[in-house]
């Protein structure tokens, strides 16, 4: 029989690849004409190298816009990529035949604008392109083309399987065309299953037309014009493989000039070509990819298997469970090929499909319990395998995105390591420490945050260490899988992070760096798993330790100018989740833990502050139950007084609480008394002062509260000698903390006894005098007013004179709180 | 011997329109009858049906005929589908699932519509002994005559295996561990050995067996991974949609309160679907609208215990209240239900109560009395 042979195939069906082998071996064409990119034409060479691996893209872009890009990814059972291995093993030419990426990402460009112009609206990243023909821009959740004809993108066109589907009686398409075409075994003809499809396919065109897909008429009069040009060159020996939808269009007689006709006046762009690599993943529609696949994994079995597909398929499923300890042998893996073949069966079906094993398996393998299952759909149905691209393919675009930007902002890649200082405030700097940031993100070491600014977060200035090594240009090159531009990539890369991150640390820590690296698009998938894990997080702890990332996060928002509504509610959502869980976490708790949950505390407190100055706006309508800040004292204040809950903590609580003025000196001290009374074992007791008057200012509330150190030292005096070198170690280490000057001061102060001011003590305020010192408060003043920012001569016309010299900066401070 | 214990079975449940609850295959003859007319699949031998016309007589559909098929089972076509093929494939039948979630009904049927008996059943105990699933031995019998198959009291499954029948074992995981592994030989042998008289019950074409049990009592008497090897199981998941769930504890709440003569309420239902819709965003972890993910306490939260908490507080309200179901009503049985382990499932509800709860519009009077109730 003569050709042309048109083979209309299903993109990316294993049963279709199958049949083009034979159709190709059959015929032996001398030229193998595919539906792609005629700008590939350069590299199909490389598809037979030893270094490529399925699954690969091909991948169009606009030269000066890399976000600009369409994908035409092929898996190892793609008919189009058998193909053209069949066609490089025998040595037959090959061509791609669809209208050149230069027409259709130009086209795009023209029709987005458009878009813009009508409905304000422009195509987003990860939505379908106009014509579910050529990828979206950004890159990352880029939807491909070739399999659309299945898939098409708006309601409006006809998805001509689904109608065949339906004809047939089914409700799932992908199932007909399963049972239909991809289980079907071998026919005498290797011709016969195309010529079926095609006459289903022209039984639908003449009902439908181009079905919407109106861009479709252009590309296949160009596909006509190069069939023309293909006999001229090859006689009518050729084989074209295509979407089985054109077939009829490619069949169709029309003349060249109708044909040249509707292609005049294409706009065109700029365009380079080359392989990526791919991943199942990627094929398969989960991951976004709006014309791929739900099982790619399947089908690469499907293609892959010699022979009795279930049974190795099943084979296979036994040994992950095996792997994952789950008891399955073999009398199990034969139980489950008998159900699947008598539900196939049952359900009127030829062999037994994905849904019949997977119905099988989880009732033999796995209990019927669906946790299993999922294990299994995600290494083995879809799979993790990830395609490889030799090293002689032209730069990805994401090596130029970086170009230019590097360019742009004046960053040249440099081997010789160097500082750089940023100063956020100016839009330049920003643009590069968000560079960084994404790079970093990615996983492209080419910038490291120095140390010497790391604990002054919050700022406006960064620093940072650069060194460009030669291996990050690799790098670069494995980070293309995520997307086109750096901004694309990072946000997918960041997205897939989130997804994958088990610690609910991790995920703040990402939230942090989806700020610092300005990627509001993945900002909300974080929030999300960063909800999903703090609802799930059993662990204050946890809780406790990921809130203070995510306030920091809050307050750099705010720096930067990006929106942070989101953040605030997740906030505001796990400082609630913290309040509720603290308290019954804190019991019974032993020294270390306490200690641990005493940080917590100490974050917790820091973070609800910030978190309520961000809330507070909000917190003005009235709400009913308070702000946050104010549950927070409550949780606080059953923390100091629950008696199950460690010393340290409890000091820590009440001290917290005395800080913010929530509890008056009286109060605390009944507490400390309460605390320290003969009753409570010493060990205790000093953990409870530890808490109280540990860490940092602590020591100045014991020199200014005569009140308190007296019940310290009464305390401390009663405790017996026995218990006495139990405490000391930490009670040394509770005093040893404060600054020399407050040591000495509070020893003159025991020293002196606390009989020294029996009058003061008694009447004012602990630790003041009952009457104002003048002249003293007047010396303090000058410095007061130059703190506030005010004219000191003018707000005190008499002049005063300087700071006294001999006033210890204790005094100073201790005259300023008057 | 079989006639007459049929006779027995059959003399004092069917014939009388005043039994309280006949078995399926009497309740449903007609529909059965109706189906073996239209079936003309191929059947396995024994079957009284093909496999395809006892997933219709489940799942409902309507015959060529005009006769409309009534859904036993409303659920995933796919359970019954596997269930279905589990028989057929001459493996045995392991139900799973939690309380209420309708094990037993869907056994009942199974049988009734396969086998057109669903009488042959073990009911599984912590005290039921060997003699239940193998045989017992009259007693009279045996002293008198000494050992014969006269003197054997065979058991359900000895009968089921006998007849080529469908045997039942209700609540498997609370059989004693050495007593359910007597299935093993009947299960992987297909056979009976009677040691005392040196014979053996084969199982003749068509027997097979359906257990059922409860997911939550795992723990209580794990199969044997040898025994569960004979199984397929199929879990029976609780109802899909809110508007289901509420319906059925709707409808059983209304029959429950019939027999306890309360006096009927006016219409509750806000309060059942609030009812409803905490126990299951608690059970699935994750609000209603997807948006919020929540901790699970440790209880199983089933619509029976649903049905429960409604049925306790119409109660309270009917003589305590005005009538009227109301938030408070239901609230202490809620927290009942919810917080079974003290310490843990305290934070688990406190956590949804402030995190969910608070915010929802129009749970306002919920959340209060909640609140109140919860401490």
């Amino acid at each position: 029989m003569g050709g042309p042979w048109i083979l209309g195939v299903r993109h990316h069906g294993p049963g279709s690849a199958r049949a083009v082998r034979a159709a190709l071996d059959a015929r032996r064409p001398r030229a193998v004409l595919i539906e792609g990119p005629p700008e590939a034409d350069g590299l199909v060479a490389l598809a037979a190298d030893a270094e490529m691996r399925p699954p690969v893209a091909l991948l169009a872009h606009v030269v000066d816009e890399p976000g600009r890009s369409a994908f035409w990814p092929f898996a190892e059972f793609s008919p189009e990529w058998v193909a053209v291995n069949w066609a490089l093993e025998q040595g037959v030419p090959v061509r791609f035949i669809d209208l050149p990426a230069a027409h259709s990402l130009a086209l795009r460009a023209e029709e987005e604008k458009k878009e813009e112009k009508g409905e304000g609206e422009a195509a987003s990243q990860g939505e379908l392109a106009p014509d579910g023909d050529a990828a979206s821009e950004g890159g990352a959740a880029s939807e491909g083309d070739a399999a659309s004809e299945g898939e098409p993108a708006e309601d409006l066109r006809v998805d001509p399987i689904a109608v065949l589907a339906e004809a047939a009686g089914y409700d799932d398409p992908e199932r007909w065309w399963e049972d239909a075409v991809e289980y079907r075994g071998q026919s005498a003809d290797a011709l016969a299953p195309f010529a079926a499809l095609a006459e289903a396919m022209g039984a639908l065109r003449e009902t439908y037309g181009a079905g919407g897909h109106d861009r479709d008429l252009v590309r296949e009069a160009y596909m006509r014009l190069q069939m023309r040009a293909a006999a001229k060159e090859f006689g009518e020996r050729y084989a074209v493989v295509c979407g089985a939808w054109h077939v009829p269009a490619l069949h169709e007689r029309t003349t060249a000039t109708a044909d040249r006709a509707l292609l005049k006046g294409l706009p065109k762009a700029k365009v380079d070509m080359t392989w990526v690599p791919w991943t199942h993943r990627r094929l398969a529609r989960a991951s976004g990819y709006g014309a791929g696949i739900d099982s790619p994994g399947w089908y690469a079995h499907l293609f892959a298997a010699p022979d009795r597909p279930v049974e190795r398929w099943l084979t296979k499923v036994a040994g992950l469970l095996r792997d994952e300890d789950r008891l399955v042998s073999s009398a199990h893996v034969i139980e489950a090929v008998r159900l699947a073949e008598t539900l196939a069966v049952m359900r009127g079906r030829p062999l037994p499909g994905l849904s019949e094993t997977t119905d099988a398996v989880r009732a033999v393998f796995c209990d019927g319990s669906d946790v299993p299952l999922a294990l299994i759909h995600d290494r083995l149905i879809v799979g993790d395998i990830l395609g490889e691209v030799p090293s002689a393919a032209p730069a990805v675009p994401l090596q130029r995105d970086l170009t230019r930007i590097q360019k742009s902002l004046r960053l040249k890649p440099e081997a010789l390591e160097r500082e750089l200082e940023l100063d956020l405030r100016r839009p330049n700097d920003a643009e590069r420490s968000r560079l960084l940031h994404r790079l970093r993100l990615l996983g492209i070491g080419w910038g490291e945050p120095a140390a010497a600014t790391r604990g002054s977060t919050g700022t406006f200035r960064e620093s940072w260490r650069l060194r460009w090594e030669p291996e990050l240009a690799v790098r670069v090159a494995e980070a293309g899988i995520w997307g086109t531009t750096v901004l694309g990539a990072a946000t997918a890369k960041a997205e897939a992070d989130a997804v994958g991150a088990t610690a609910l640390a991790d995920v703040t820590a990402l939230a942090e760096r989806c700020l610092l690296a300005a990627l509001p698009d993945a900002l909300p998938v974080v929030m999300r798993v960063l909800a999903d894990r703090a609802a799930l997080d059993a662990d204050v702890g946890h809780l406790a330790q990921a809130l203070p990332a995510l306030v920091r996060s809050l307050r750099y928002g705010d720096v930067r100018g990006t929106d942070t509504g989101a953040l605030t509610e997740v906030a505001a959502g796990l400082a609630e989740r913290v309040f509720v869980g603290l308290a019954p976490a804190c019991a019974g708790l032993d020294a270390d833990g306490a200690a641990e949950m005493r940080t917590h505390v100490d974050a917790v407190h820091a973070a609800v502050g910030l978190l309520d100055d961000e809330r507070r706006p909000a917190d003005t309508a009235p709400d009913g139950t308070g702000a946050i800040r104010s549950r927070w004292y409550t949780v606080l204040g059953a923390l100091g007084s629950r008696d199950s809950v460690p010393g340290v903590i409890r000091g820590r609580a009440v001290r917290l609480l005395l800080d913010e003025g929530e509890l008056d000196q009286d109060e605390a001290g009944r507490l400390m008394g309460l605390a320290l009374s003969a009753g409570t074992p010493p060990a205790d007791a000093a953990a409870w002062i530890d808490g109280f008057v540990g860490g940092g200012s602590g020591g100045m509330l014991l020199v200014h509260d005569e009140r308190l150190l007296g019940l310290v030292d009464a305390w401390l005096t009663s405790v017996p000698d026995a218990a006495f070198t139990d405490v000391l170690p930490l009670l040394r280490r509770t005093f040893s903390a404060y600054e020399p000057g407050v040591r000495r001061t509070l020893g003159e102060l025991v020293r002196r006894g606390p009989a020294a001011q029996p009058a003061a003590a008694g009447v004012g305020v602990p630790g003041f005098s009952d009457t104002l010192d003048e002249e003293r408060a007047a010396a303090v003043l000058p410095v007061v007013h130059l703190l506030l920012g005010l004219d000191a001569s003018a707000a005190l016309p008499g002049g005063a004179p300087g700071p006294a010299p001999d006033r210890t900066p204790d005094n100073t401070l201790a005259e300023a709180a008057r | 011997m079989t006639v007459l214990e049929n006779g027995l079975g059959r003399g004092l449940g069917s014939g009388t329109a005043e039994v309280l609850r006949p078995h399926a295959e009497d309740a449903f003859a007609d529909e059965l009858a109706a189906l073996a007319a239209a079936d003309d699949r191929p059947r396995p031998e024994r079957w009284r049906l093909s496999p395809w016309a006892v997933a219709t007589y489940l799942l409902g559909g309507t015959l060529p005929d005009g006769t409309v098929i009534t859904p036993k089972y409303v659920g995933p076509r796919r359970i019954v589908e596997v269930a279905v093929t589990t028989l057929a494939t001459d493996r045995a039948l392991l139900l799973l699932g939690v309380p209420g979630t309708a094990k037993t009904w869907v056994s009942e049927h199974l049988a009734a519509a396969v086998s057109g008996d669903s009488t042959l059943l073990v009911q599984g105990t912590a005290g039921t002994p060997e003699e239940a699933i193998r045989y017992g031995w009259n007693y009279a019998q045996l002293l008198a005559h000494g050992p014969s198959r006269d003197a054997l009291v065979p058991s359900p499954v000895m009968r089921a295996m006998s007849q080529g029948m469908t045997a039942r074992v209700e609540e498997l995981t609370r059989i004693p561990a050495d007593v359910q592994d007597t299935l093993i030989t009947i299960l992987s042998e297909k056979t009976l050995p009677v040691p005392e008289l040196g014979q053996e019950v084969q199982a003749v074409r068509g027997f097979n067996l359906i257990a059922t049990a409860n997911d939550r009592d795992r723990g209580v008497n794990d199969l044997s991974s040898a025994l569960r090897r004979r199984f397929n199981t199929v879990v029976l998941p609780l109802p899909e949609s809110v508007e289901a769930e509420v319906d059925i504890v709707a409808r059983r709440v209304d029959q429950l309160g019939r027999s306890l003569d309360l006096p009927p309420g006016p219409d509750g239902i806000d309060e059942i679907r609030r009812v409803v819709t905490v126990f299951r965003e608690l059970r699935d972890g994750i609000t209603a609208d997807g948006r919020t993910k929540v901790k699970s306490p440790s209880g199983t939260l089933s619509t029976a215990e649903a049905i429960s908490v409604v049925t306790g507080g119409l109660a309270l309200a009917a003589h305590f209240g005005d009538g009227v179901l109301r938030a408070g009503d239901v609230a202490a049985g809620i927290l009942g239900a919810v917080v079974r382990d003290p310490a843990a499932d305290r934070v688990i509800w406190k956590e949804y109560l402030e995190a969910v709860v608070r915010e929802r519009d129009g749970w306002k009077d919920f959340y209060r009395a909640c609140r109140e109730v919860s401490g």
